[in-house]
C-alpha cells in the first residue's frame, strides 16, 4: 500500500472513474443475461448494449452499425491495423494489385507502432513512415508524400495518423489527412484516444476510429473501433461471430454501458472542459517557463489554444536531467506524472516520438508528461509548480553523479 | 533514514529490503537494469538482468509496501564491467567482474545517484557485516568496518573487498548476521514469492555460463601455439585469452606427457599467444605482486601479518604483505604466503584479512615464487 497521491497529474495514462459510470455499471453488473441470449434476460442485456451503442455512435458521429466493443485502444488499433492490412492485400490480389504498404505516422502509439513492425516482419509487409515536423505535426503534404513514394498509392493498404499524440499532445488536422488518403481510396485509420472529451471529435471522418473509456471516467478494459460500413478487416478473434463478425466473444454488458455513460459525458462536456483544462495547463507552462531553468514545452502551444495542442496536456524538456528521477522525486513529494515514453521492463527508453520530432536523445531523456483531467483545479497546479525547482535541483545533481566517472 | 534497497529480484535482496524496513529506514526498493536487452524471460537465475528477475523484485516491493524503480545503468555497466573484462581477458588476465561490478556500479554509480536524490545510504544482500566501531578521528566518531559474514559457505565480503571507507560509510548488508538457510526460512514466512527461487551464479551478463564462447566472440580466434615449459610445441589453442592458470581440462593436447602426469596451464602470454603447460607441481606460488589496491578503512603501511584469499569462495592463506604507498602515486602490494597456494592468475583480486576484518585488496599482476621463476 503506497502512500495515497494527491496530486494526480496522470490522466493521459488512466482517469477516475466517474460517479455516474460506477453506478451505471454496479446496475448494470446485478443484471444477468448474455445479449446473444434469445430469452428475456437475454433480450434485456441486449437493449442495454445496443442503446449503448446508439449513444456512442452519436457523441462519435458515426451510425450504430459502425460502432464495434473491443477490450479497449490496443485491441481496436490491431483490428484496425492487422485486419485492414489482411483485407486489402486479399483484395488487390484478387485485383491484381500489391497493397502491402502501410503508411503511419513516426509519432503513433505503440499500440500501432508494433502492430505495423509485427505485420513487417512476419506477414511481408512494407512501411513508409511519414515523419513529423518539429511540432509533431503531420502535414497532408508529409502524407501524400509517402503515399506517392515507394510505388505510388496503389500499393497502399491502409493508410494511419492518430488523432491527438499522447506523449506531447499535438493534435493532427486529421479530416485533411484522411481526404488526402480517399483522394487514393485508401482506407485511413486514426487512433483517437486521447482526443475525445478534450478537441471536438467526428469520426465519420475516418474509415476507422478508435476511442477507449478508462481515458475518459469511464471502465478500465472497454473501448471502441469505428469502423465504416464499406470496411471489412479480417477479424484476429474467432468465435461467436459479435459485432459485425468482427470481434467474436460474449460481450461486456456492464462495461459498454459505462463506456456509453462516459463517452456520452465526455462528448457533451467537451467545449467547458475543453476551456477548463486550458486554463489550468496555460498556467502549468508559464509557471515552469518563468523557472528560467534549461526547461522547454515539447510540441505547439499557445495560451488559449484548445485546438492545436490537447487542453489538457503538457509535456516538458529539462535540460541535464534524467526523467525518471523527475518522476522519483515528484512521486516522493506526493505527485503522479509521468515521462510519457513506453517503459522496457521499468527502463524508460528515449521516446520516439520525441526523437521523430527531431529532438536529440539526450534532451528527450529529461522528459516530463503531466496531463489534467475532470477533477483537475489549480491547486494541483500550484502543488507541482511548488514541488518542481527542489525536484529539479535534486535530479541535476544525480545526472551529474551518473554521468561522472569513478 | 532514507534507504535504497538494491532489488535483483532474488530471495537475498528481498529480506535485505524487509529488514531494512524492520529497522525502522525509509526504503525505496531500487532494480538495476544491466543488460544491453532486458527482454528475456529466462528460466534459471543467474543473474539479476532478466524481465522475470525485475518483476520479481517488483512484486517484493508492491508486498513490502515500498516505492519501487527500475534504474538503468546498462551503459555505465556495460562500460566499466563489461568492456573491463574483456580486455582483461584480451590482456591474459582473469578478472572478477563482480568486484568490478561493485566497486564501479552498485557502490558507485548506484550510491551516487542516492545519495544526490537525497537518500543516505544503499543496502544490499550481499553476506556480509559492517561493524561500528568507536574510533576518535573518524567522522561522527564511529568508523565502519567490513567483516566476513556469519555463514562462512556464503561469505561474500571477498566481493566487497573493493569498497573504501567513503563507500562503506554508506552502505548496509542487513544479511551478514544470518545463515542462508534462515535467510531462505525468512523469506518464506515473509510470504515473498522469490523464497524457493535459486541462487544465482557465474557471470550475470553470461547467459549460458559459457565463458570462453562468449569471449571467443568478442575476441575472435587467434590461434597459437601451447608449448611445455622447455617451449616443446605440444599443440595448438584458439587463442591464448581463452585459458586460465591452473586449468586442466579443454587443452586439446595429442601428444601425451612423457611420464603420464596432468598437465596444466602453468601461464598464458597474449603478447606472444603462447599458453604454456606443465605438471601440477608448476603451479604452486607464495609470491604475489598485487596494483589497484582499495583499503576498506584508513590506508595501512610498512609490514603486515594477514590472511590472503585470492578467488571468491577460496581458502584464506596466512601471509605478510609489505605495502608500497607511493606517495602520490597508487598504492602496491607484495604478498608473501607462507606456504605456496595453487590456482593464482594474473587479473584475480586478492583480498586481506585480519581476522574477521576486510583490510583491503588488490588486483594480481604477477605471482611466482620467492625462490624460483616468475611464473604467470
Amino acid at each position: 500500500m503506497l502512500t495515497p497521491t494527491p496530486v494526480y497529474l496522470d490522466h493521459a495514462a488512466t482517469t477516475p472513474v466517474l460517479d455516474e459510470v460506477v453506478e451505471v455499471v454496479v446496475r448494470t453488473m446485478r443484471q444477468v443475461g448474455n445479449a446473444s441470449s434469445l430469452h428475456s434476460p437475454g433480450r434485456e442485456a441486449r437493449r442495454v448494449v445496443e442503446e449503448s451503442r446508439e449513444r456512442v455512435a452519436e457523441a462519435l458521429r458515426v451510425r450504430p452499425s459502425e460502432v464495434i466493443f473491443t477490450s479497449g485502444g490496443t485491441e481496436s488499433d490491431n483490428i484496425a491495423v492487422k485486419g485492414t492490412y489482411a483485407a486489402r492485400l486479399a483484395a488487390g490480389r484478387d485485383s491484381g494489385a500489391r497493397r502491402d504498404r502501410l503508411v503511419v505516422s513516426g509519432v503513433e502509439h505503440h499500440a500501432v507502432l508494433d502492430s505495423v513492425e509485427h505485420l513487417v516482419r512476419h506477414q511481408g509487409a512494407r512501411v513508409t513512415w511519414v515523419e513529423p515536423d518539429a511540432d509533431g505535426v503531420v502535414t497532408p503534404q508529409a502524407l501524400a508524400a509517402a503515399i506517392e513514394a515507394d510505388g505510388g498509392p496503389g500499393t497502399v493498404a491502409l493508410a494511419s495518423v492518430m488523432w491527438a499524440n499522447n506523449e506531447v499532445g499535438t493534435v493532427q488536422p486529421v479530416p485533411e489527412l484522411a481526404a488526402v488518403a480517399h483522394e487514393h481510396d485508401i482506407p485511413f485509420h486514426s487512433d483517437a484516444v486521447q482526443a475525445l472529451g478534450q478537441v471536438p471529435l467526428d469520426l465519420s471522418a475516418v474509415d476507422l476510429g478508435v476511442v477507449t473509456g478508462h481515458k475518459i471516467g469511464g471502465p478500465l478494459g472497454v473501448g471502441v473501433l469505428t469502423a465504416g460500413r464499406d470496411q471489412s478487416p479480417v477479424p484476429l478473434t474467432h468465435g461467436g461471430g459479435q459485432e459485425r463478425q468482427l470481434r467474436s466473444g460474449t460481450l461486456d454488458t456492464p462495461g459498454i454501458a459505462g463506456l456509453a455513460e462516459a463517452v456520452a459525458h465526455a462528448a457533451e462536456h467537451q467545449a467547458s472542459h475543453a476551456r477548463h483544462l486550458s486554463v489550468l495547463r496555460d498556467a502549468l507552462i508559464e509557471g515552469a517557463l518563468a523557472l528560467d531553468d534549461g526547461i522547454t514545452v515539447s510540441g505547439r502551444w499557445s495560451p488559449g489554444d484548445v485546438t492545436g495542442r490537447l487542453p489538457g496536456n503538457v509535456h516538458l524538456r529539462v535540460a541535464d536531467c534524467e526523467g525518471d528521477s523527475l518522476l522519483y522525486l515528484l512521486d516522493a513529494a506526493g505527485i503522479a506524472c509521468s515521462t510519457g515514453s513506453a517503459c522496457q521492463a521499468g527502463v524508460p527508453r528515449p521516446s520516439h516520438v520525441l526523437l521523430a520530432m527531431g529532438v536529440p536523445e539526450a534532451e528527450a531523456r529529461g522528459a516530463l508528461r503531466l496531463t489534467l483531467g475532470h477533477g483537475s483545479e489549480r491547486a494541483d497546479v500550484d502543488a507541482f509548480l511548488a514541488a518542481l525547482p527542489p525536484a529539479l535541483e535534486r535530479a541535476r545533481r544525480a545526472h551529474a553523479a551518473s554521468r561522472s566517472r569513478a | 533514514m532514507r534507504v535504497v534497497a538494491a532489488m535483483s529480484g532474488g530471495v537475498d535482496s528481498a529480506v535485505a529490503a524487509a529488514r531494512m524496513i524492520d529497522a525502522g529506514h525509509e526504503v525505496v526498493g531500487v532494480h538495476l537494469a544491466l543488460a544491453q536487452s532486458a527482454a528475456t524471460l529466462r528460466e534459471s537465475a543467474r543473474g539479476c538482468c532478466t524481465l522475470e528477475d525485475a518483476g520479481d523484485a517488483r512484486r517484493v516491493a508492491d508486498r513490502l509496501g515500498i516505492p519501487f524503480y527500475v534504474w538503468d545503468m546498462a551503459e555505465r555497466f556495460r562500460e566499466d564491467v563489461v568492456e573491463d573484462f574483456v580486455a582483461e581477458y584480451a590482456a591474459g588476465r582473469t578478472p572478477n567482474p563482480c568486484l568490478r561490478c561493485n566497486e564501479k556500479i552498485k557502490f558507485a554509480a548506484l550510491l551516487d545517484k542516492a545519495l544526490a536524490l537525497g537518500f543516505d545510504a544503499v543496502a544490499t544482500g550481499h553476506y556480509a557485516q559492517v561493524v561500528e566501531v568507536p574510533d576518535a578521528a573518524a567522522p561522527g566518531g564511529v568508523r565502519r568496518e567490513l567483516h566476513r559474514a556469519v555463514d562462512a559457505a556464503k561469505d561474500q565480503s571477498y566481493v566487497l573487498g573493493v569498497l573504501d571507507a567513503e563507500q562503506l560509510a554508506h552502505s548496509f548488508f542487513p544479511l551478514g548476521d544470518t545463515t542462508k538457510p534462515q535467510i531462505r526460512q525468512e523469506a518464506a514466512e515473509r510470504g515473498f514469492s522469490v523464497a524457493k527461487k535459486p541462487d544465482s551464479h557465474d557471470i550475470c551478463f553470461i547467459a549460458d555460463g559459457d565463458t570462453r564462447g562468449w569471449l571467443a566472440d568478442r575476441l575472435g580466434s587467434r590461434p597459437g601455439p601451447v608449448v611445455d615449459p622447455d617451449g616443446t610445441v605440444l599443440g595448438e589453442h584458439g587463442g591464448a585469452h581463452g585459458y586460465t592458470v591452473g586449468q586442466r581440462r579443454g587443452l586439446g593436447l595429442k601428444v601425451p606427457p612423457a611420464d603420464g602426469s596432468k598437465r596444466y596451464v602453468v601461464s598464458t602470454d597474449t603478447t606472444t599467444n603462447t599458453v604454456v603447460v606443465g605438471p601440477e607441481e608448476l603451479l604452486g606460488v607464495d609470491l604475489v605482486a598485487a596494483d589497484h589496491v582499495r583499503w576498506c578503512g584508513p590506508a595501512p603501511t610498512g609490514e603486515l601479518r594477514v590472511g590472503a584469499q585470492v578467488r571468491a569462495h577460496g581458502q584464506e592463506h596466512p601471509a605478510t604483505v609489505q605495502v608500497e604507498s607511493g606517495g602520490g602515486s597508487p598504492d602496491r602490494l607484495t604478498v608473501r604466503l607462507d606456504e605456496r597456494i595453487r590456482g593464482v592468475a594474473p587479473g584475480q583480486s586478492v583480498v586481506l584479512y585480519d581476522g574477521t576484518r576486510v583490510v583491503g585488496s588488490g588486483t594480481i599482476a604477477r605471482a611466482g615464487r620467492a625462490s624460483g621463476a616468475t611464473v604467470g
